[in-house]
């Protein structure tokens, strides 16, 4: 459905001294959407989002809002308003100034404007702080008042650069909870920037996984997690073993010479593939009751279950148990046919070379 | 006592020697009459209407100079920050390479630039052009104070404009701002310590300064600078001197103040 794509990005290419930072990005974003785009420090992620938001003109291509072509507009002409990476506070205005600014700049009236101050404060949980200075807030709290700073706009899409990248683990969960409660108050679209997966897992709606200039996958965090299109994204999101392999027929695999049935069809006979297995979908049982045998090479404790490496048909296996096994013992390795995730061998140059670099 | 406030002892003793001491002499001379008896007279002398229009044509040479400066630096310092200089030193040693000539040499070289069969009208007659007069005038002596003044504006508004995040600029057109306001409301507000240390590095010299006059004003114009110092190299006479100099002072504590008060970072002080 056209009407239900609120911003369309069309081959959008982007090079900084002929460092091609993107390359014929095509991507769509629909209303009401918290969409993640998710990638490594240079994948090109902050660059597409300071395309949006009008910071950076592509070299090619175009971006399409609400079936206009903004590609030229600056960016306080967009109906849009971005969360950066560290704030970027008014460190010479009050909190209530720093909130105001883009209301007084449309020359809203006095009553309206201390209307929005006390509902945007209230909706980041910072009541009464109108007349603090920005320097006595913390980091947190600053990260907030930024985000109240642009929704008091009421922006169509709200635009977030890396905002928790600065703040503390449990700081950074709480505000994943505010940012998803916000999202579902305000009900408006979402483009958010994130290097941490576990955050875009966490909050988005569609996961965009990208690296080097190049969109690897579109998903939802289910699919992205689960069905990994390729191993540039299965490593990048979560734990996982990933492994060489060769797909005999419909479902049967051959992993390290030996055959594990699996659920996927398709592929040919005897196609190379690439093959995905979680590490918490191993499961360890004893050797003769295992598709392949192995020895447990080492242990660690992680809390919620123990990681393990396990040694078997010449690869080492990473495995996540709650049953503990000692280092030494000989056991078996068993995984679920549905468990498995076959992906082609990357085709292009660019996937190849996302593996050469791991 | 410590190791450290040991090793400040030969400088603290330099400063009670050449800057307290001085300092003193200069309040007692203020306040003495030639015969040693306490008097406010030399003081009372800046009421003289010589002195005075001295004062003020010291105080009105300085506030154009000032703003001059002020109106020259401001732009060069934002194209400065928009060259976006990976090597900051680079641009500062631009600005101080100038300072590493002798202050009177750079004077005197306006004053063969200026003088009525100068290097400019020179030029000028050459090209069949009206000549111009300008050495002995104010305007010589304002075109000294900008071009020996003009690095201590450009360099305290230049170091507060780098430290202006691009994303500060960029939050500010994201809310809305155009070019224009984003530069009224937030550009020049968070540069505004540097301007004051500006104007302030710029106005006390400006103000005390007897050699610019005296090189390009010749001996007809007499800044507040001149007339303290003819006091006391002319007419021999250190009391008075020593008056004029302390109602000057109260100036240049007046600016103080304001700097303490804007430019906590202390902006432009790497220059002194």
């Amino acid at each position: 459905m056209a009407n239900d794509k609120l911003i369309d990005l069309v081959n959008i290419r982007k090079a900084y001294n002929n460092n091609v930072v993107l390359d014929d990005l095509n991507l769509y974003i629909k209303r009401n959407e918290f969409l993640t785009l998710l990638g490594p420090s240079g994948c090109g992620k902050t660059t597409t989002l300071r395309i949006i938001g009008g910071f950076e003109n592509p070299d090619s291509g175009s971006v399409i809002f609400e079936g206009n072509n903004i590609t030229k507009l600056p960016p306080n002409e967009r109906q849009l308003n971005t969360v950066f990476q560290k704030y970027a506070l008014f460190t010479h205005m009050t909190i209530a100034e720093n909130i105001a600014f883009g209301l007084k700049i449309k020359k809203k009236s006095k009553s309206y404007i201390q209307d929005k101050i006390k509902y945007a404060l209230k909706l980041v949980n910072l009541d009464c702080y109108e007349n603090r200075t920005v320097d006595s807030l913390s980091g947190g709290q600053q990260q907030r008042i930024a985000i109240a700073r642009a929704i008091v706009n009421e922006p169509k899409v709200l635009l977030l650069d890396e905002p928790l990248g600065a703040l503390d683990l449990k700081l950074r969960q709480d505000m994943q909870y505010e940012l998803i409660r916000l999202k579902n108050e305000l009900g408006i679209t979402f483009i958010y920037v994130t290097h941490d997966q576990e955050e875009a897992l966490t909050m988005s709606d569609t996961i965009v996984v990208m690296n080097q200039g190049y969109i690897q996958q579109i998903g939802t965090p289910e699919d992205i997690y689960n069905e990994p299109k390729n191993a540039f994204v299965a490593d990048f999101i979560g734990e996982s073993n990933i492994i060489p392999s060769t797909m005999v027929e419909d479902k049967v695999v051959n992993i390290l010479g030996t055959k594990f049935p699996c659920v996927d069809t398709g592929f040919g006979k005897n196609q190379p593939v690439d093959v995905v297995i979680r590490p918490e979908d191993i499961e360890l049982v004893r050797p003769e009751d295992g598709i392949i045998k192995g020895q447990v090479t080492s242990l660690i404790f992680k809390g919620v279950h123990y990681e393990m490496g396990v040694m078997a048909n010449g690869h080492e296996w990473l495995v996540h148990s709650t049953t503990l096994s000692p280092v030494g013992n000989e056991v078996g390795l068993k995984v679920d046919p549905y468990n498995i995730q076959i992906m082609n061998k990357p085709a292009s140059e660019d996937e190849e070379a996302v593996i050469v670099n791991e | 006592m410590n190791k450290k406030t040991f090793l400040s002892f030969p400088y603290l003793l330099w400063m009670v020697a050449f800057i307290v001491i001085p300092l003193f002499v200069i309040v007692y001379y203020g306040f003495t009459a030639m015969d040693g008896n306490f008097t406010i007279d030399n003081v009372k002398s800046i009421l003289d209407p010589i002195n005075l229009k001295s004062l003020w044509l010291s105080l009105e040479l300085a506030f154009i100079s000032t703003l001059i400066c002020l109106i020259l630096a401001y732009p060069l310092a934002m194209i400065l920050k928009g060259m976006n200089m990976n090597n900051n030193s680079f641009i500062v040693l631009i600005f101080i390479l100038p300072m590493w000539m002798n202050f009177l040499l750079r004077t005197l070289a306006w004053q063969t630039l200026l003088d009525r069969s100068g290097i400019i009208n020179t030029a000028l007659t050459a090209l069949h052009l009206p000549t111009i007069d300008v050495i002995n005038t104010p305007a010589a002596i304002v075109i000294g104070m900008v071009y020996n003044f003009l690095p201590f504006m450009v360099l305290p508004i230049y170091n507060v404009l780098i430290k202006i995040d691009n994303n500060t600029i960029n939050a500010a057109r994201d809310l809305g701002a155009n070019n224009i306001q984003t530069f009224i409301k937030i550009i020049f507000p968070l540069s505004f310590p540097g301007v004051v240390s500006g104007i302030t590095m710029v106005f006390v010299p400006a103000m005390t300064t007897f050699v610019i006059s005296d090189l390009l004003g010749g001996s007809k114009i007499l800044l507040i600078g001149n007339v303290i110092e003819q006091e006391f190299t002319v007419s021999n006479n250190w009391n008075v001197g020593s008056g004029l100099s302390l109602v000057l002072m109260i100036f240049i504590l007046f600016s103080m103040a304001l700097i303490a008060k804007y430019d906590k970072a202390s902006e432009g002080t790497n220059l002194w």
